[in-house]
């Protein structure tokens, strides 16, 4: 088969809520899941300052790090929407889910996708979390970063969840994935 | 369905895509990362994706001109393709989200105070499933054209946002799609950023043969999303 030019991407833009906020956006589980969290951070610019006219979408497995989806042939999780996608105009994104499991071979992780005005691309990177630092030095995507980057991929404990802050540009920059 | 089964990578698609750091687009000066991006190999996280859309599509998201009483103002128009990947395989039951302004060139939404009037039958925002063969189809008004202040005299061209999830992770994309022939191409700094030979992607055609008479012109726009990579991942769980 010949193959096909692939389409190139371009912002979001500024009004990206009209077209890509769901009610139901922010939630990977629903209320009242027992062990559910919240995953909370903002978005940073170069400057420091926030960005309120951001799209954060989040991809996981579920507890056993497993995917409803055709090509987990590990194992799959039939109803698990492993999704969320949260705006940023209140300062911040939040996303209500639940710890994901390790997928065999890595330490458990959330992917994420940050969407903005003024990104012509999306940019990706991935959460860790503090319980898992055991299986952090093994994890082969963290071992792929430099060591004094590590810990801008690791979310802090929060009072209700997990913060995460995503630095696009500056001091303490995100690790961002060519994925 | 057994552990030994190996997971397929998507094929990188580095000469499509404009640079985060394009100096025309003002707003990329503090929001481009200055730190290379760390090579991600493709494991179970990133071939597996959200398969959303049953459920969240109501029976007119596909039809801007008829959610409300009233129709919008504007020519009518039909915009219609296929979402493939880049080995040429459609990839049906996949999501489509588009929102775009209205024929005066303005968005329902709050942020937007430039003054050209809203338009209480139009809300700018439909979705829609592919079909098995890949195919999706919207009926909308053609936006029209805006300014901003990125430069002095800023337009942007008309355009309609789109995004799509494809099968996987590495799939997502979100883009515009433009009109033939506009000439506020030349000036503006977003449809520039993309490399040149890579622009005519962004760019409907229009196709006489499927305009419905007295009714509606009509633009075809195809999408390509990533194609899968040849041989499978050497370590599938690793």
């Amino acid at each position: 088969m010949a193959e096909l030019a692939t389409t190139p991407s371009q912002t979001v833009g500024p009004y990206l809520h009209i077209g890509l906020t769901w009610d139901d956006g922010p939630y990977v589980v629903p209320k009242g899941t027992p062990g559910a969290t919240w995953l909370r951070g903002r978005v940073l610019d170069g400057a420091g300052e926030v960005i309120t006219d951001a799209l954060v979408e989040t991809w996981q497995a579920d507890p056993n790090g497993r995917f409803d989806h055709p090509d987990d042939s590990w194992g799959p999780a039939p109803g698990w929407r492993g999704f969320g996608r949260s705006d940023t105009r209140d300062g911040g994104y939040a996303i209500h889910t639940v710890l994901p499991g390790a997928v065999p071979g890595q330490a458990p992780h959330i992917d994420v996708s940050v969407f903005a005005r003024g990104l012509l691309h999306r940019v990706v990177t991935r959460v860790y979390f503090p319980d898992h630092a055991d299986q952090h030095a093994d994890d082969p995507v963290l071992s792929s970063v430099p060591a004094n980057r590590r810990d801008t991929l690791i979310a802090t404990r929060a009072e209700d969840g997990y913060r995460f802050d995503v630095r696009i540009q500056g001091e303490r920059e995100t690790v961002f994935f060519d994925v | 369905m057994t552990t030994q089964e190996k997971l397929v990578g998507y094929r990188r698609d580095t000469k499509s895509h404009p640079p985060l750091d394009s100096p025309g687009y003002r707003s990329t000066a503090l929001r481009h990362p200055t730190q290379p991006l760390t090579l991600l190999p493709h494991r179970l996280t990133e071939v597996t994706g959200p398969l959303l859309g049953p459920g969240r599509i109501g029976p007119l998201d596909h039809d801007l001109t008829r959610q409300h009483a009233g129709e919008p103002i504007g020519q009518r128009i039909i915009v219609y393709g296929r979402v493939l990947d880049a080995d040429g395989r459609p990839i049906p039951d996949s999501l489509v989200e588009i929102w775009q302004a209205n024929a005066g060139g303005r968005y329902r939404h709050t942020g937007d105070r430039w003054p050209s009037p809203l338009d209480p039958n139009f809300d700018g925002v439909g979705r829609t499933l592919t079909d098995a063969d890949g195919r999706y189809e919207f009926v909308t008004i053609k936006p029209g054209a805006y300014p901003w202040r990125n430069h002095d005299n800023a337009w942007r061209p008309a355009h309609i946002h789109f995004s799509l999830f494809g099968r996987s992770f590495t799939q997502r994309l979100v883009t515009q799609m433009y009109f033939p022939d506009d000439p506020l191409f030349g000036q503006d700094p977003i449809f520039n950023s993309v490399p040149e030979r890579a622009r005519s992607r962004l760019i409907a055609r229009f196709d006489l043969d499927r305009t419905q008479p007295e009714w509606a012109l009509a633009f075809e726009f195809d999408i390509v999303l990533r194609g899968r990579d040849a041989t499978p991942l050497e370590d599938h769980h690793g």
